[in-house]
Protein backbone atom coordinates (compact mmCIF):
# COMPACT_ATOMS: atom_id res chain seq x y z
CA UNK A 1 0.00 0.00 0.00
CA UNK A 2 1.25 3.31 -0.66
CA UNK A 3 1.86 4.90 2.23
CA UNK A 4 0.30 8.55 0.88
CA UNK A 5 -3.20 7.14 1.24
CA UNK A 6 -3.31 7.07 5.10
CA UNK A 7 -0.96 10.04 5.46
CA UNK A 8 -3.59 12.21 3.22
CA UNK A 9 -6.23 10.58 5.03
CA UNK A 10 -5.00 11.32 8.50
CA UNK A 11 -4.31 15.16 7.57
CA UNK A 12 -7.66 15.41 5.99
CA UNK A 13 -9.35 13.80 8.90
CA UNK A 14 -7.35 16.43 11.50
CA UNK A 15 -8.22 19.57 9.49
CA UNK A 16 -12.23 18.59 9.59
CA UNK A 17 -11.27 18.14 13.46
CA UNK A 18 -9.83 21.34 13.05
CA UNK A 19 -12.86 22.79 11.37
CA UNK A 20 -15.16 21.73 14.54
CA UNK A 21 -12.92 23.02 16.82
CA UNK A 22 -13.28 26.35 15.18
CA UNK A 23 -16.51 26.58 14.10
CA UNK A 24 -18.50 24.66 16.81
CA UNK A 25 -20.63 26.26 19.44
CA UNK A 26 -21.89 23.63 21.71
CA UNK A 27 -18.96 22.55 24.11
CA UNK A 28 -19.60 18.59 23.51
CA UNK A 29 -19.16 19.33 19.40
CA UNK A 30 -16.03 20.90 20.46
CA UNK A 31 -15.53 17.31 22.49
CA UNK A 32 -16.20 15.45 19.41
CA UNK A 33 -14.08 17.49 16.97
CA UNK A 34 -11.28 16.65 19.09
CA UNK A 35 -11.75 13.23 19.55
CA UNK A 36 -11.64 13.13 15.85
CA UNK A 37 -8.59 15.31 15.36
CA UNK A 38 -6.96 12.20 18.04
CA UNK A 39 -8.06 9.56 15.83
CA UNK A 40 -6.31 11.14 13.04
CA UNK A 41 -3.17 11.24 14.61
CA UNK A 42 -4.04 7.78 15.73
CA UNK A 43 -4.14 6.50 12.32
CA UNK A 44 -1.01 8.26 11.08
CA UNK A 45 0.80 6.36 14.05
CA UNK A 46 -0.48 3.13 13.07
CA UNK A 47 0.47 3.86 9.67
CA UNK A 48 4.16 4.79 10.13
CA UNK A 49 4.46 1.69 12.55
CA UNK A 50 3.81 -0.40 10.44
CA UNK A 51 5.90 0.62 7.77
CA UNK A 52 8.99 0.78 9.95
CA UNK A 53 8.07 -2.52 11.14
CA UNK A 54 9.22 -3.56 8.40
CA UNK A 55 11.68 -1.33 6.86
CA UNK A 56 13.67 -1.26 10.33
CA UNK A 57 15.78 -4.11 11.32
CA UNK A 58 14.50 -4.09 15.15
CA UNK A 59 11.51 -1.79 16.09
CA UNK A 60 10.05 -1.42 19.40
CA UNK A 61 6.27 -1.06 18.17
CA UNK A 62 6.38 2.41 19.50
CA UNK A 63 3.93 3.44 16.71
CA UNK A 64 1.03 1.03 18.28
CA UNK A 65 1.84 1.68 21.98
CA UNK A 66 1.99 5.27 21.63
CA UNK A 67 -1.75 4.34 19.88
CA UNK A 68 -2.89 2.89 22.51
CA UNK A 69 -1.64 5.57 24.86
CA UNK A 70 -3.40 8.41 23.16
CA UNK A 71 -6.87 6.03 23.10
CA UNK A 72 -6.11 5.97 26.85
CA UNK A 73 -5.60 9.42 27.57
CA UNK A 74 -8.46 10.56 25.26
CA UNK A 75 -10.88 8.48 27.20
CA UNK A 76 -9.34 10.39 30.30
CA UNK A 77 -10.03 13.49 28.28
CA UNK A 78 -13.38 12.81 27.19
CA UNK A 79 -14.42 12.12 30.75
CA UNK A 80 -12.94 15.23 32.33
CA UNK A 81 -13.77 16.90 29.43
CA UNK A 82 -17.84 16.10 29.81
CA UNK A 83 -17.50 16.47 33.50
CA UNK A 84 -16.21 19.81 33.42
CA UNK A 85 -19.34 21.05 30.54
CA UNK A 86 -21.95 19.34 32.93
CA UNK A 87 -20.15 21.28 35.75
CA UNK A 88 -20.90 24.89 33.97
CA UNK A 89 -24.18 23.79 32.19
CA UNK A 90 -25.34 23.04 36.19
CA UNK A 91 -23.37 26.62 37.02
CA UNK A 92 -24.48 28.53 34.24
CA UNK A 93 -27.42 26.71 32.88
CA UNK A 94 -25.74 26.76 29.12
CA UNK A 95 -22.95 24.46 27.46
CA UNK A 96 -22.47 27.29 24.88
CA UNK A 97 -18.94 28.39 24.67
CA UNK A 98 -19.38 31.68 22.93
CA UNK A 99 -21.56 33.04 26.30
CA UNK A 100 -18.32 31.65 28.55
CA UNK A 101 -16.16 35.30 28.00
CA UNK A 102 -15.42 36.44 31.73
CA UNK A 103 -12.02 35.73 31.07
CA UNK A 104 -11.54 37.82 27.70
CA UNK A 105 -9.71 40.89 27.66
CA UNK A 106 -11.69 43.73 26.07
CA UNK A 107 -15.37 42.37 26.15
CA UNK A 108 -18.21 43.17 28.14
CA UNK A 109 -19.75 40.95 29.80
CA UNK A 110 -23.40 40.46 29.10
CA UNK A 111 -25.94 41.98 31.31
CA UNK A 112 -28.53 40.35 29.90
CA UNK A 113 -28.49 36.97 31.12
CA UNK A 114 -24.92 36.78 33.23
CA UNK A 115 -23.91 38.41 36.79
CA UNK A 116 -20.88 39.71 37.56
CA UNK A 117 -19.44 37.90 40.82
CA UNK A 118 -21.46 34.89 40.51
CA UNK A 119 -20.13 34.05 36.68
CA UNK A 120 -16.30 35.15 37.95
CA UNK A 121 -16.54 32.92 40.59
CA UNK A 122 -17.78 29.99 38.63
CA UNK A 123 -14.83 31.00 35.90
CA UNK A 124 -12.51 30.74 38.50
CA UNK A 125 -14.30 27.35 39.71
CA UNK A 126 -13.67 26.14 36.11
CA UNK A 127 -10.31 26.81 35.96
CA UNK A 128 -9.48 25.85 39.37
CA UNK A 129 -10.85 22.87 38.50
CA UNK A 130 -9.57 22.36 35.32
CA UNK B 1 12.21 -2.79 2.57
CA UNK B 2 10.51 -1.14 -0.34
CA UNK B 3 11.84 1.92 -1.27
CA UNK B 4 12.09 1.74 -5.21
CA UNK B 5 9.30 1.91 -7.59
CA UNK B 6 9.72 -0.92 -9.47
CA UNK B 7 7.19 -3.59 -8.37
CA UNK B 8 4.65 -1.30 -7.91
CA UNK B 9 2.40 0.88 -10.48
CA UNK B 10 1.70 4.35 -9.79
CA UNK B 11 -1.67 4.51 -11.10
CA UNK B 12 -2.12 0.41 -10.78
CA UNK B 13 -3.77 0.28 -7.37
CA UNK B 14 -3.76 -2.92 -5.64
CA UNK B 15 -7.48 -4.29 -3.71
CA UNK B 16 -6.08 -3.47 -0.25
CA UNK B 17 -5.62 0.24 -1.55
CA UNK B 18 -8.90 0.26 -3.61
CA UNK B 19 -10.44 -0.77 -0.23
CA UNK B 20 -8.44 1.77 1.87
CA UNK B 21 -10.02 4.51 -0.10
CA UNK B 22 -13.43 3.41 -0.22
CA UNK B 23 -13.46 2.87 3.61
CA UNK B 24 -11.72 6.60 3.78
CA UNK B 25 -14.09 8.18 1.88
CA UNK B 26 -16.96 6.65 3.92
CA UNK B 27 -15.12 7.75 7.46
CA UNK B 28 -14.27 11.24 5.88
CA UNK B 29 -17.77 11.67 4.89
CA UNK B 30 -18.82 10.93 8.35
CA UNK B 31 -16.12 13.11 10.01
CA UNK B 32 -17.28 16.20 7.61
CA UNK B 33 -21.21 15.26 8.54
CA UNK B 34 -20.41 14.95 12.28
CA UNK B 35 -19.05 18.87 12.52
CA UNK B 36 -21.04 20.00 10.07
CA UNK B 37 -24.46 18.52 10.90
CA UNK B 38 -26.89 20.58 12.73
CA UNK B 39 -28.88 18.08 14.40
CA UNK B 40 -26.54 17.25 18.12
CA UNK B 41 -27.41 14.16 18.50
CA UNK B 42 -26.84 12.90 14.86
CA UNK B 43 -23.18 14.65 14.82
CA UNK B 44 -22.94 11.66 17.86
CA UNK B 45 -24.04 9.04 15.66
CA UNK B 46 -22.03 10.48 12.45
CA UNK B 47 -18.68 10.49 14.76
CA UNK B 48 -19.72 6.23 15.46
CA UNK B 49 -19.68 6.12 11.76
CA UNK B 50 -16.20 7.55 11.47
CA UNK B 51 -14.48 5.61 14.10
CA UNK B 52 -15.83 2.53 13.04
CA UNK B 53 -14.29 3.45 9.71
CA UNK B 54 -11.09 3.99 11.25
CA UNK B 55 -11.16 1.20 13.06
CA UNK B 56 -11.50 -0.69 9.65
CA UNK B 57 -8.98 0.88 8.38
CA UNK B 58 -6.66 -0.50 11.41
CA UNK B 59 -7.74 -4.05 10.08
CA UNK B 60 -6.37 -2.93 6.66
CA UNK B 61 -3.24 -1.72 7.86
CA UNK B 62 -2.73 -5.12 9.59
CA UNK B 63 -3.32 -3.67 13.22
CA UNK B 64 -5.47 -5.72 15.19
CA UNK B 65 -5.20 -5.28 18.42
CA UNK B 66 -5.69 -1.41 17.97
CA UNK B 67 -8.61 -1.99 15.74
CA UNK B 68 -10.91 -4.00 18.71
CA UNK B 69 -9.72 -1.70 20.86
CA UNK B 70 -10.78 1.38 18.93
CA UNK B 71 -13.76 -0.23 18.88
CA UNK B 72 -14.38 -1.06 22.67
CA UNK B 73 -13.22 2.68 23.50
CA UNK B 74 -14.23 4.97 20.95
CA UNK B 75 -17.45 3.15 19.58
CA UNK B 76 -18.29 1.99 23.11
CA UNK B 77 -17.21 4.07 25.45
CA UNK B 78 -16.53 7.11 23.74
CA UNK B 79 -19.74 7.58 21.83
CA UNK B 80 -22.08 6.60 25.09
CA UNK B 81 -20.40 9.19 27.23
CA UNK B 82 -21.23 11.82 24.41
CA UNK B 83 -24.65 10.80 24.00
CA UNK B 84 -25.15 10.99 27.83
CA UNK B 85 -23.34 14.14 27.71
CA UNK B 86 -25.69 15.55 25.39
CA UNK B 87 -28.74 14.03 27.42
CA UNK B 88 -27.36 15.82 30.55
CA UNK B 89 -27.69 19.02 28.93
CA UNK B 90 -30.33 18.69 27.35
CA UNK B 91 -29.56 18.99 23.92
CA UNK B 92 -32.27 19.77 21.72
CA UNK B 93 -33.89 16.75 19.90
CA UNK B 94 -34.67 18.72 16.68
CA UNK B 95 -32.84 21.21 14.50
CA UNK B 96 -30.51 23.48 16.30
CA UNK B 97 -29.72 26.93 13.99
CA UNK B 98 -27.22 27.86 16.86
CA UNK B 99 -25.22 25.12 16.32
CA UNK B 100 -22.39 26.58 14.66
CA UNK B 101 -20.78 29.76 16.05
CA UNK B 102 -20.04 33.11 13.86
CA UNK B 103 -16.81 32.63 12.83
CA UNK B 104 -17.21 29.91 10.84
CA UNK B 105 -15.70 31.02 7.54
CA UNK B 106 -13.40 31.90 9.30
CA UNK B 107 -12.90 27.95 10.77
CA UNK B 108 -13.53 27.08 7.06
CA UNK B 109 -10.75 29.38 5.53
CA UNK B 110 -7.62 27.76 8.33
CA UNK B 111 -9.25 24.18 7.89
CA UNK B 112 -8.83 24.55 4.17
CA UNK B 113 -5.68 26.36 4.51
CA UNK B 114 -4.08 24.12 6.65
CA UNK B 115 -5.23 20.79 5.08
CA UNK B 116 -4.12 21.90 1.51
CA UNK B 117 -0.82 22.76 3.20
CA UNK B 118 -0.80 19.10 5.08
CA UNK B 119 -1.87 17.40 2.31
CA UNK B 120 0.85 18.76 0.38
CA UNK B 121 4.09 18.48 2.21
CA UNK B 122 2.35 14.36 3.17
CA UNK B 123 2.51 13.88 -0.24
CA UNK B 124 5.75 15.20 -1.38
CA UNK B 125 7.35 13.76 1.36
CA UNK B 126 6.48 10.18 0.67
CA UNK B 127 5.72 9.82 -2.67
CA UNK B 128 8.04 6.77 -3.08
CA UNK B 129 7.32 4.66 -0.31
CA UNK B 130 5.22 1.80 0.31
CA UNK B 131 4.38 -0.49 3.01
CA UNK B 132 4.50 -3.98 2.75
CA UNK B 133 1.68 -5.38 3.90
CA UNK B 134 3.08 -9.14 3.26
CA UNK B 135 4.17 -11.69 5.61
CA UNK B 136 3.36 -11.77 9.19
CA UNK B 137 1.05 -8.96 10.70
CA UNK B 138 2.80 -6.02 12.20
CA UNK B 139 -0.23 -5.34 14.81
CA UNK B 140 -1.48 -8.60 16.09
CA UNK B 141 -2.50 -9.61 19.76
CA UNK B 142 1.32 -11.14 20.68
CA UNK B 143 3.40 -8.68 18.84
CA UNK B 144 1.75 -5.77 20.46
CA UNK B 145 1.42 -7.82 24.08
CA UNK B 146 4.75 -8.51 23.62
CA UNK B 147 6.31 -5.71 22.88
CA UNK B 148 3.92 -3.87 25.40
CA UNK B 149 5.10 -5.83 28.16
CA UNK B 150 8.61 -5.83 27.04
CA UNK B 151 9.16 -2.12 26.14
CA UNK B 152 7.06 -0.18 27.73
CA UNK B 153 5.89 -1.21 31.28
CA UNK B 154 6.96 1.70 32.78
CA UNK B 155 4.38 4.01 30.79
CA UNK B 156 2.04 1.40 30.48
CA UNK B 157 2.30 1.33 34.46
CA UNK B 158 1.95 5.46 34.74
CA UNK B 159 -1.13 5.57 32.49
CA UNK B 160 -2.77 3.44 35.13
CA UNK B 161 -2.38 6.01 37.74
CA UNK B 162 -2.90 9.04 34.94
CA UNK B 163 -6.50 6.84 34.34
CA UNK B 164 -7.17 6.76 37.79
CA UNK B 165 -6.45 10.35 38.49
CA UNK B 166 -8.79 10.87 36.04
CA UNK B 167 -11.71 8.43 37.92
CA UNK B 168 -11.18 10.66 41.04
CA UNK B 169 -11.11 14.09 38.50
CA UNK B 170 -14.39 13.55 37.22
CA UNK B 171 -16.05 11.98 40.39
CA UNK B 172 -14.55 15.29 42.44
CA UNK B 173 -16.29 17.68 39.61
CA UNK B 174 -19.21 16.00 39.65
CA UNK B 175 -20.28 15.68 43.47
CA UNK B 176 -18.88 19.63 44.39
CA UNK B 177 -21.35 20.70 42.00
CA UNK B 178 -24.24 19.26 43.07
CA UNK B 179 -22.86 19.90 46.64
CA UNK B 180 -22.58 23.21 46.02
CA UNK B 181 -26.50 23.26 44.53
CA UNK B 182 -28.26 22.03 47.03
CA UNK B 183 -26.15 22.76 49.94
CA UNK B 184 -24.53 26.29 51.45
CA UNK B 185 -23.36 27.66 48.37
CA UNK B 186 -26.77 28.40 47.01
CA UNK B 187 -27.76 31.86 48.07
CA UNK B 188 -24.34 32.71 46.17
CA UNK B 189 -26.63 31.72 43.03
CA UNK B 190 -29.86 32.78 43.25
CA UNK B 191 -29.55 36.52 43.40
CA UNK B 192 -28.78 36.31 39.88
CA UNK B 193 -32.01 37.81 37.97
CA UNK B 194 -33.45 36.68 34.57
CA UNK B 195 -30.69 33.84 34.40
CA UNK B 196 -32.47 30.28 32.97
CA UNK B 197 -30.26 28.56 35.75
CA UNK B 198 -31.06 25.33 35.92
CA UNK B 199 -31.47 23.07 38.92
CA UNK B 200 -30.67 25.32 41.35
CA UNK B 201 -33.07 25.56 44.17
CA UNK B 202 -34.47 28.78 45.19
CA UNK B 203 -36.31 27.80 48.68
CA UNK B 204 -34.70 29.68 51.69
CA UNK B 205 -31.81 31.64 49.65
CA UNK B 206 -31.36 34.62 51.80
CA UNK B 207 -30.68 37.63 49.19
CA UNK B 208 -27.85 38.56 50.83
CA UNK B 209 -24.15 37.25 50.89
CA UNK B 210 -23.02 36.89 47.51
CA UNK B 211 -19.53 38.24 48.11
CA UNK B 212 -19.25 36.36 50.69
CA UNK B 213 -20.22 32.79 49.38
CA UNK B 214 -18.20 33.31 46.32
CA UNK B 215 -14.96 32.52 47.55
CA UNK B 216 -16.31 29.66 49.66
CA UNK B 217 -17.35 28.27 46.79
CA UNK B 218 -14.09 28.37 45.07
CA UNK B 219 -11.92 27.20 47.87
CA UNK B 220 -14.83 24.51 48.43
CA UNK B 221 -13.64 22.98 45.06
CA UNK B 222 -10.01 22.63 45.87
Amino acid sequence: MHLAYPAVLSALLFCTGLYGVLARRNAILVLMSVELMLNAVNLNLVAFDVWLSRAAEETLHSGQALTLFTIAIAAAEIGIGLAIVLAVHRNRGTSDIDKLRDTAEGHEPDGSDTDTPATGTAAEKAEATA
Amino acid sequence: MILAAGSHGFLSPTGVEIAFLLVGLVTLGAAVLTVTTRQLVHAALWLVVALGGLAVEYLLLTAEFIAWVQVLIYVGAVVVLILFGLMLTRAPIGRSPDADSGNRWAALTVAVASAVALVWVVVDAFRTTWIDLDGPAAGSTAVTGASLFQNWVLPFEALSVLLLAALVGAIVLSRKARSTGAGEASPAVAPQAGTSQAGTPQAGAPQAGTSQAGPSRTDGVR
